[in-house]
């Protein structure tokens, strides 16, 4: 008899606390389920079929992924956004870093400056990379021509070294105004009596930032390098506003890749497997990255 | 000593003041250029314009179809934020509050999922959404904004509810308001700074997002982006009219910022160090 009225009671609560579930819970799991794991889940299943976009006929195991790494332009687009990743990895976070140095000193204008810093980052790349695009194509030709200055008399989008250089540009003014909103909160909250204490013992400006600042704050390094990664294998919008790949498919990053694959020469399924690269490759990157950072962080 | 600082000081302005020019020319290059004639922008993209002419921006605005493109976008963000602020909250506090191994994994899981770049499902995404989305294409942008959104938005309450004692919940049941009434009337309320930084957050992504509705949205739908991008591919050489083009794009978002921006720093620097 108790037992039974136990039983019950334990009914009504795990009762209760479904329907608490499914109050909180509920929409926004089913949502998140629907967009994101089940379209995730079949994206892996498809690269082992020969899925057209419409219907799965059989299995064929690893030839897409065999197709996709026998494709020789998926190869200059890796070659391609590998460089990318590296270097706009690195400028990004120097110049963020030094804007951060800028806008932490006790200059008077320091607030406008950050608001100057950080415009670029209000707006998408694509409208940005438009900009740009005129300013490459337009502006500097003319003026190019105009006092003659060889380096620029050749839009710089017209050729593939150049483009780089140009994308790399534009990125850096883009992204370095939220690496330095990072790097700030950093920077603030090292204690202001760590930072006396070595003015007091006499090191130098510049030993303080390297000795002290730099691994307090090692953390903001850790999350900086790990946004700026991610962006960097996931830039898609600068790249078709700016060169849209061209000329001839040479600065496609990762992204315009697979769009190209996919909707423009509908191949799904080598599409998805170079989709499915790129993941592992983002999240082994990411890893790794992070697993490195965590070891200069300092323990307060 | 004290000149070797004023020095200092001095050279970091210089440093400063140079780089904020930079940072802001190309948006300069653009105004000034949108008041001008083709004509006197191809002989001198520098100069300060001799004659105004505001018919650029009437061009623009029509091409463009500024008035649709801007109303599609505030729609959109308007209801994917507030529709993630409702169920990332309520879902953040059940997971944060309920101390259960299921609760636990799916968080775990949310958080995995922020790795994930939306290049890798785009494909699978699209095949199996066409229908959902030759329905009603701007409902449909909705619902995934919310599905891509949940899991940094939950993450950001959730960081911000374990600082909230779970002693409120306790007085706010003993006093005999039911779970969601407690949770909207006495928890919600207390996390404004968090909301504040989940909206802003959202809103710029959705603001500006590209791809995805290049992928999803028709051409009456277009959000603002969207119809910058193809107007400029279609008057490109028209200069003073996609300079006026950009203009428009470039100042909702800009005079926004400007009015809110103590909100918009603070609210940034909190997401990113969570």
């Amino acid at each position: 008899m108790i037992l039974l009225k136990a039983e019950k009671e334990v009914q009504v609560i795990s009762a209760r606390k479904t329907k608490k579930f499914l109050k909180f819970a509920g929409i926004p799991l089913v949502i998140f389920t629907i967009v994101l794991v089940v379209p995730f889940v079949n994206g892996f299943y498809y690269t082992f079929t020969d899925w057209d976009g419409f219907e799965v006929t059989k299995l064929v195991g690893f030839k897409n992924y065999a197709d996709s790494f026998a494709d020789p332009k998926f190869w200059v687009t890796l070659r391609f956004t590998a460089l990318f990743v590296v270097v706009s990895l690195v400028l990004v976070n120097v110049v963020a870093f030094g804007l951060a140095l800028i806008v932490t000193s006790k200059l008077r204008s320091r607030n406008i400056l950050r608001t100057f810093f950080f415009v670029p980052n209000l707006i998408g790349g694509v409208v940005l990379g438009v900009i740009w695009q005129f300013i490459f194509n337009s502006a500097i030709v003319s003026l190019a021509n105009k006092y003659d200055v060889e380096l620029f008399k050749e839009s710089w989008l017209q050729d593939t070294n150049k483009a780089f250089w140009a994308l790399i540009i534009v990125t850096v003014w883009q992204s370095s105004g939220y690496m330095m909103i990072v790097y700030i909160t950093g920077l603030v909250s090292i204690e202001n009596d760590v930072l006396e204490a070595s003015q007091i013992d006499g090191a130098s400006p510049l030993r303080t930032l390297f000795l002290i600042k730099i691994p307090l704050m090692a953390q903001a390094f850790t999350i900086a390098l790990f946004l700026t990664l991610r962006s960097g294998f996931m830039a898609y919008d600068v790249n078709v506003a700016l060169t849209d790949g061209g000329p001839f498919r040479t600065t496609e990053l990762i992204s315009l890749h697979i769009f190209q694959d996919a909707f423009l020469e509908g191949d799904f399924g080598t599409g998805q497997s170079k989709a499915v690269v790129m993941f592992l490759v983002v999240a082994l990157a990411a890893l790794v990255q992070v697993t490195i950072s965590k070891r200069y962080e300092v323990q307060r | 000593m004290k000149t070797r600082a004023h020095w200092g000081k001095r050279a970091t302005f210089i440093v400063g003041a140079v780089l904020a020019i930079i940072y802001v020319f190309p948006f300069f290059l653009v105004f000034v250029n949108s008041v001008k004639l083709k004509y006197d922008i191809l002989a001198n993209p520098l100069s300060i314009p001799l004659s105004i002419t505001w018919d650029n921006y009437q061009q623009a605005f029509t091409k463009m179809n500024y008035f649709r493109a801007l109303t599609n976008s505030l729609v959109i963000t308007i209801f994917s934020v507030s529709l993630l602020i409702i169920f990332s909250s309520m879902l953040a506090y059940y997971l944060s509050r309920t101390k259960s191994k299921p609760s636990k994994y799916i968080f775990l899981i949310l958080v995995a999922s922020m790795i994930v770049p939306f290049q890798a499902l785009m494909i699978p995404f699209l095949a199996r959404f066409a229908p959902l989305v030759s329905y009603n294409n701007r409902g449909a942008l909705i619902f995934f904004y919310i599905g891509f959104g949940t899991a940094l938005s939950t993450f950001l309450y959730h960081g911000f509810i374990s600082t909230i004692p779970t002693e409120i919940d306790e007085a706010a049941s003993i006093d005999g308001a039911s779970d969601l009434v407690a949770f909207w009337k006495i928890i919600f309320p207390m996390m404004r700074p968090i909301t504040a930084t989940v909206a802003i957050i959202n809103a710029l992504w959705i603001w500006n997002d590209f791809l995805l509705p290049r992928l999803v949205l028709d051409e009456a739908s277009q959000t603002l982006p969207l119809s910058t991008y193809l107007f400029y591919g279609t008057y490109a050489v028209e200069y003073g009219q996609a300079m006026a083009g950009l203009a428009l794009a470039v100042m909702p978002i800009v005079i926004f910022y400007l009015i809110l921006q103590k909100q918009f720093i603070s609210g940034i620097s909190q997401g990113a160090v969570k």
